[in-house]
């Protein structure tokens, strides 16, 4: 039985490049990027290197850079650091109901210390209404962060706007734009975001390792974890995982190298596929419709079908499909909707 | 007869042993086997810990270890509307329902089995201690060669059509020997516990849980002769015969719940295990589910008034509309309504009931209402 992976918005393969650079960096670059010595410096320039590769991916400086162990923990470092080092301003957060775990998880948390967290409904094409942020924003708002495409939907939310909005409010603005990154053009300046999570899972890179969170310059974070050493510019101390670094790095050159290409094949991949069901006369609707998609992510319904059976009778044929990213207890659970 | 390869069993997976030997056996067995794990009860507590993860990813280690798939079903809504509710509305009747009967009767072989079913399942299999007989299309269930683990009291209400499609592969083992077979085979629940009491309530304290949800109604402790004894926390809290927890000291005891007065929220206490208030004759069984044909003409047989206690001799005289006048050989203690009433031949379960009535000298006895 041949296996079809149709859940990329969970985790993709590693490009065969990738492995190349990491197998090669195993065997060669062992040094520790703090040390001072020619080791060292090696290990260093393979960092920084790959710093400038991801800088220049989203138009940021090296500086802005902050490598972490992966989306999740940069979507804590942006929404903790953030609102732990501006709380004397306000203890206002807003975000969506559609946000990542990551996202949300972390909101709850705060909430618990005594922040207050508005979370905005999306429409029913899943899609966030600005006047509604527009109508949540606060004096006391001191963060907003809005993911730039939804793991569920493929749904584009309206990133530009919301950085255009908040050109004249203090608040801090944050996207998680994992599902983003390798289809859309990302410049921070233009869409005027202060920081953007991404992850290299997502893109051909290597796994549960490595991401990065870009934070605008002048942004002060406090710091979620203390070490001996000042990584990443005392933002995320802790000895960095350069391989996994390395590799990743590798996998956004490709991305931004086939980015063109890639969008379009898999548009066209998007297309057959409705296409043959279309063909088929399956009974279906595309959630999402009528809203702007990355080609990546389709998200469906099959009236009258139970969404259990369906997944693990596609499992049990082979297919690889996912209703949700929420996985509690090895469920197909769904938590949008 | 498909080819064992072609034959898919899709086994109901707790995270316990019993269920984990039940896969490894059908495996070996050269079975196509599926191994789902059925979330029934959200039981996250307040430090956000959830067991059903815990044993879901036991059922991941054992499923990995057997290199079978594995998945997760959803029945939580099935479970509150179909046992939970059921289950309160007992207690709030003053009864002692069995969760465990509709549980079976509910979700294990219904909507679970419908389920597996849609999955393309030949049989649904489950760590049961019972066991199937087949013969030319007609099925029996008997009872489990392991007396002390025989399960067949809980699944009374399943019909012949649904054990056509229903396996129990431990059924003819000891306990023992499950957990011999799991330590061989280095299963990773091997080691662990057997789970007790009711599952949604786990390991917490009854009086706790159930007063989360029906209030509870302190009220009198009294004799048969009108002598207060005491206070009860609400009658919901006792079950007939029961010693534990009545609070009654002095001489003249040890004390036993013998009745509940639900009008007058009375409990009835009564000293002495053998109890003349606790003996009865007869009972009206209502709910009857004859696994195979339904009888017409008054028999006898042996029945089951609790789990795990010897069946008796009884005559059962059968009516049209499931239900059944019960005649004990001799006098029963502490039968208790809410229960299961389960009827044997000799080691086949011919079916069973839920007691609704309790009988002494032709006089429906005041253990309710």
């Amino acid at each position: 039985m041949k296996a079809i992976y149709l859940d990329h918005a969970a985790t993709t393969p590693v490009h065969p490049a990738v492995v190349e650079v990491m197998t090669a960096s195993l065997q060669e670059t062992f040094g520790n990027p703090s040390s001072i010595h020619s080791f060292g410096r090696k290990a260093r320039q393979e960092l920084d290197r790959a710093r400038t590769i991801a800088a220049q991916s989203i138009h940021a400086h090296e500086k802005d850079i902050v490598f972490t162990s992966g989306g999740t923990e940069a979507d804590n470092l942006a929404i903790m650091g953030v609102a732990y080092h501006n709380q004397d301003k306000g203890k206002h957060i807003i975000t969506t109901k559609i946000e990542h775990h990551a996202t949300l998880h972390t909101v709850e948390n705060l909430e618990k210390q005594g922040f207050e967290v508005t979370y905005l409904d999306v429409n029913e094409q899943g899609y966030l209404n600005i006047d509604d942020l527009k109508a949540a924003l606060r004096e006391d708002t001191i963060l907003i962060t809005v993911m730039m495409v939804n793991n569920e939907t493929g749904v584009i939310q309206p990133i530009k706007e919301i950085g255009e909005l908040l050109q004249d409010h203090p608040a801090y603005f944050h996207t998680d734009a994992v599902q983003a990154f390798g289809m859309l053009e990302i410049d921070v300046n233009e869409l005027n975001v202060d920081l953007l999570t991404v992850s290299s899972h997502k893109i051909n890179g290597p796994k549960g390792g490595v991401g990065f969170l870009y934070v605008q310059p002048k942004i002060t974070l406090t710091a979620l974890q203390h070490g001996g050493g000042e990584q990443e510019r005392k933002r995320r101390p802790g000895t960095e995982n350069l391989t996994a670094v390395i590799g990743f790095a590798e996998a956004i050159e490709l991305a931004q190298a086939e980015r063109a290409t890639r969008y379009q094949a898999y548009q066209e991949y998007r297309d057959t596929f409705l296409q043959i069901m279309r063909d088929h006369e399956l009974d279906f609707s595309i959630n999402g419709e009528y809203s702007q998609r990355v080609p990546t992510i389709v998200n469906l319904s099959f009236p009258g079908a139970n969404v259990e059976s369906l997944l693990t009778n596609f499992d049990l044929s082979g297919v690889a499909a996912s209703s949700g990213s929420a996985c509690t207890a090895g469920l197909w659970s769904l938590h949008m909707y | 007869m498909k080819k064992k390869e072609d034959t898919r069993i899709i086994v109901g997976m707790s995270g316990g042993v019993d269920s984990s030997v039940t896969a490894l056996l059908l495996k070996e067995q050269g079975y196509d086997v599926v191994g789902i794990f059925m979330k029934n009860w959200d039981d996250t507590d307040a430090s956000g810990v959830c067991t059903a993860t815990e044993d879901f990813d036991d059922v991941a280690r054992v499923c990995n270890q057997l290199d079978i798939p594995y998945y997760a079903v959803n029945f939580e809504k099935q479970y509150w509307d179909k046992v939970f509710i059921y289950f309160l509305d007992e207690y709030k009747a003053g009864r002692t329902p069995n969760p465990d009967v509709m549980c079976n009767k509910e979700i294990k072989f219904k909507a679970f089995l419908d389920h597996a079913l849609s999955l393309g399942a030949d049989y649904v299999a489950t760590g049961h201690y019972a066991q199937i007989t087949r013969d030319r299309g007609h099925v029996e269930m008997l009872r489990g060669v392991d007396d002390n683990k025989d399960q067949t009291y809980f699944l009374n209400q399943l019909s012949a059509d649904v054990l056509q499609k229903v396996m129990f592969p431990l059924g003819h083992l000891p306990k023992s020997e499950v957990r011999r077979i799991a330590k061989e085979h280095q299963l990773a629940t091997a080691a662990k516990k057997d789970s007790t009491g009711i599952c949604f309530i786990g390991e917490r304290n009854f009086k706790d849980f159930l007063s989360e949800y029906l209030p509870a109604q302190p009220g009198k402790m009294v004799t048969l002769n009108g002598e207060v004894k005491g206070n009860h926390d609400g009658l919901m809290y006792y079950t007939i015969g029961q010693r534990q927890g009545l609070g009654i000291g002095g001489p003249g005891g040890p004390w036993f719940v013998v009745g509940k007065n639900l009008e007058d929220n009375i409990l009835y206490v009564g000293a002495d295990y053998h109890n003349d208030a606790l003996y009865s004759d007869a009972l009206i069984a209502t709910d009857i589910n004859w696994i195979n044909e339904q009888p017409t003409e008054p028999f006898h047989c042996t029945a089951k008034f609790r789990y795990r206690q010897n069946d008796n001799g009884v005559t059962v005289y059968p009516n049209q509309d499931s239900t059944a006048k019960v005649i004990f050989d001799q006098p029963e203690r502490a039968i208790t309504p809410g229960q299961a009433v389960v009827f044997y031949q000799d080691t086949v379960c011919l079916g069973g009931g839920t007691i609704n009535e309790v009988i002494k000298d032709n006089k429906v006895l005041e253990y309710v209402g």
